[in-house]
């Protein structure tokens, strides 16, 4: 790290001009009845489909992260966060511009590659290699995750198929899982912190322990606190435009005037 | 922060990202560096394709038991209908056609299920495409593998009903493994093309059953298509005949049952065989990885 300061700042992320477009099957026109979509399929050219309607989440963003930063997202529910997110660890393709990073961004979420029918166990495993981890690994870290989950405070339940947990339990085991992995440059989407007061502050501790191994963090939240207690950096995106760039309290300051909070 | 002037001022995003070797996030690797990372990948695989075979029956009361109770009621019925009702067996004696036709019910499914599964592997489980990073296709390759032991446990009803018929294990029964293997390279490469398709048209999904009927009629899974067909242009016969999923019913009929010799076979069977999943597996795969960096667009 102190050589990085003395050689200046290395970037990390470089988003250039980035923008994203969702296409929404059979809802253009307003009409969903089979002569519209028919009309539609018959009426079309001009290039794109009639049928389809386009949902212009992110609006040109650009800017560098640097290593060692923790930067927030913040803005209004819709504003495209989550998409910028995406885009930036690669999973969503950009419209037109272009994404630069330094290794492999990760999402940190594992929720989709979880199987509701299999047990704790198999979803450990399961996660764990789709996450990219080696069945050594998986192995080694097994009994710590499940020990954080905590799954197993209450009676065998990691032997249980996942659907038998509360919700509770099973966002506590997802948040395990995906934070037993160390990554390059880390993102976190909100409402990460799930589960009971005792939970939530191990797994706050957890995020903290990740953040100082990882290069550079994103953090997506709602809550300002959480956001002033862990990043120096805010990007305000409005609309899916970049509204704010910079220091957290100035950012903060101007996102709490604008909502009124 | 007070930013201190860096030589870096001035430069475009994209003459930044050369200096300090970023690369661009989500592009599409080489080739072999793809077929690299999906052999890094191939616990995941096993795994993925293992935890859906799993959680299928899970909810019910006989749990794994419907994993050959389902193979065995579907050849019951088509039994029922093909040779009881219709006498579609012409040609064949019930101990050659029985086992004929549960042959090929369970072979012309491990090919149905692996294309239909195909359709849905991108469009149905983008959830996953937009949180995790993998080769994307990890996702149909699994699926096809979830066919192919799905299949496995069909072969065991298989067996019970050929030994049942008359026909007893003898050398010729491992001729079914490298007929399998060609088929499931096959089938990757079905599930391969049809996942592209079906990312981009999710529509697919319900125009291929109907494809897949009548691909299943065509390619004699009740009947013999030389006795049926034998009043017909030679023509018709040897397309239907040449077409990849008679060829492998056929070749595992072959191997499996006494009664069905090398004379119900066309002629270099094993090449058309092999040909079939080497041009579909290979073309599979590089027309599915081609459009690697766009799956995941909703």
């Amino acid at each position: 790290m102190a050589e990085d300061k003395v050689q200046g700042r290395v970037p990390t992320v470089i988003a250039d001009d980035v923008h994203i477009v969702y296409r929404v099957n059979g809802v253009g026109g307003g009409k969903g009845s089979a002569t519209a979509a028919l009309s539609r399929m018959i009426g079309r050219g001009k290039g794109e489909a009639r049928g389809v309607r386009k949902v212009h989440a992110v609006r040109g963003v650009s800017f560098t992260a640097y290593r060692g930063e923790a930067i927030g997202l913040i803005g209004t529910n819709g504003s495209g966060k989550s998409t910028l997110l995406r885009a930036i660890a690669g999973l969503l393709p950009t419209e037109s511009g272009k994404v630069y990073t330094d290794g492999q961004p990760s999402l940190l979420g594992v929720n989709a590659a979880l199987m509701n029918d299999l047990t704790g166990e198999r979803n450990v495993i399961l996660g764990g290699l789709a996450m990219g981890m080696s069945r050594e690994e998986i192995r080694e870290r097994y009994q710590g995750i499940v020990d954080f989950s905590g799954i197993n405070e209450k009676g065998d339940f990691i032997t249980l198929p996942m659907r038998t947990y509360s919700s509770g339990m099973a966002a506590r085991l997802r948040f395990s899982i995906a934070a037993a992995k160390n990554h390059d440059v880390l993102m976190i989407d909100e409402a990460l912190a799930t589960g009971d007061r005792r939970f939530q502050i191990r797994s706050e501790e957890r995020i903290r322990e990740l953040r100082k191994e990882a290069g550079s963090v994103f953090l997506v939240s709602h809550s300002n606190k959480s956001i002033r207690d862990t990043c120096d950096r805010v990007l305000w995106l409005e609309k899916g435009e970049l509204l704010m760039d910079g220091p957290t309290d100035e950012v903060i300051k101007a996102y709490e005037k604008e909502t009124g909070r | 922060m007070s930013v201190p002037p860096s030589p870096d001022d001035g430069l475009s995003p994209a003459e930044l990202a050369a200096k300090y070797g970023l690369s661009v996030s989500g592009a599409r690797p080489g080739l072999f560096e793809y077929v690299r990372q999906m052999w890094g990948r191939r616990h995941f695989i096993m795994a993925f394709s293992q935890a859906k075979l799993m959680s299928q029956y899970s909810q019910a009361k006989l749990g794994q038991v419907w994993q050959v109770a389902t193979p065995l009621l579907n050849a019951a019925v088509y039994y029922l209908i093909f040779g009881v009702i219709m006498h579609s067996g012409r040609g064949m004696t019930t101990e050659v056609f029985i086992p004929f036709l549960v042959t090929g019910v369970f072979v012309f499914t491990f090919t149905q299920s692996s294309v239909m599964a195909g359709v849905r592997a991108i469009s149905g489980n983008l959830g996953l495409v937009r949180a995790l990073h993998f080769p994307r296709a990890s996702l149909p390759i699994s699926f096809a593998l979830q066919q192919l032991q799905q299949l496995l446990f069909s072969m065991i009803v298989l067996v019970i009903v050929a030994v049942a018929f008359g026909s007893y294990p003898s050398l010729s029964w491992l001729l079914i493994l490298p007929a399998l293997a060609m088929q499931f390279v096959f089938n990757t490469g079905m599930a391969l093309i049809m996942a592209r398709l079906g990312s981009k048209t999710p529509d697919l999904a319900q125009l291929m059953p109907f494809i897949m009927r009548t691909w299943m009629y065509a390619s004699g899974v009740m009947f013999s298509i030389t006795v049926m067909l034998a009043d017909k242009p030679a023509w018709i016969g040897d397309t239907l005949q040449y077409n990849p999923a008679a060829i492998y019913m056929d070749l595992i009929r072959y191997a499996l049952i006494d009664g069905y010799g090398s004379s119900n076979l066309p002629d270099h069977v094993w090449i058309a065989a092999l040909l079939w999943a080497i041009l579909v597996g290979g073309a599979g795969f590089v027309y599915f990885w081609k459009a690697e960096e766009r799956y995941g667009r909703g």
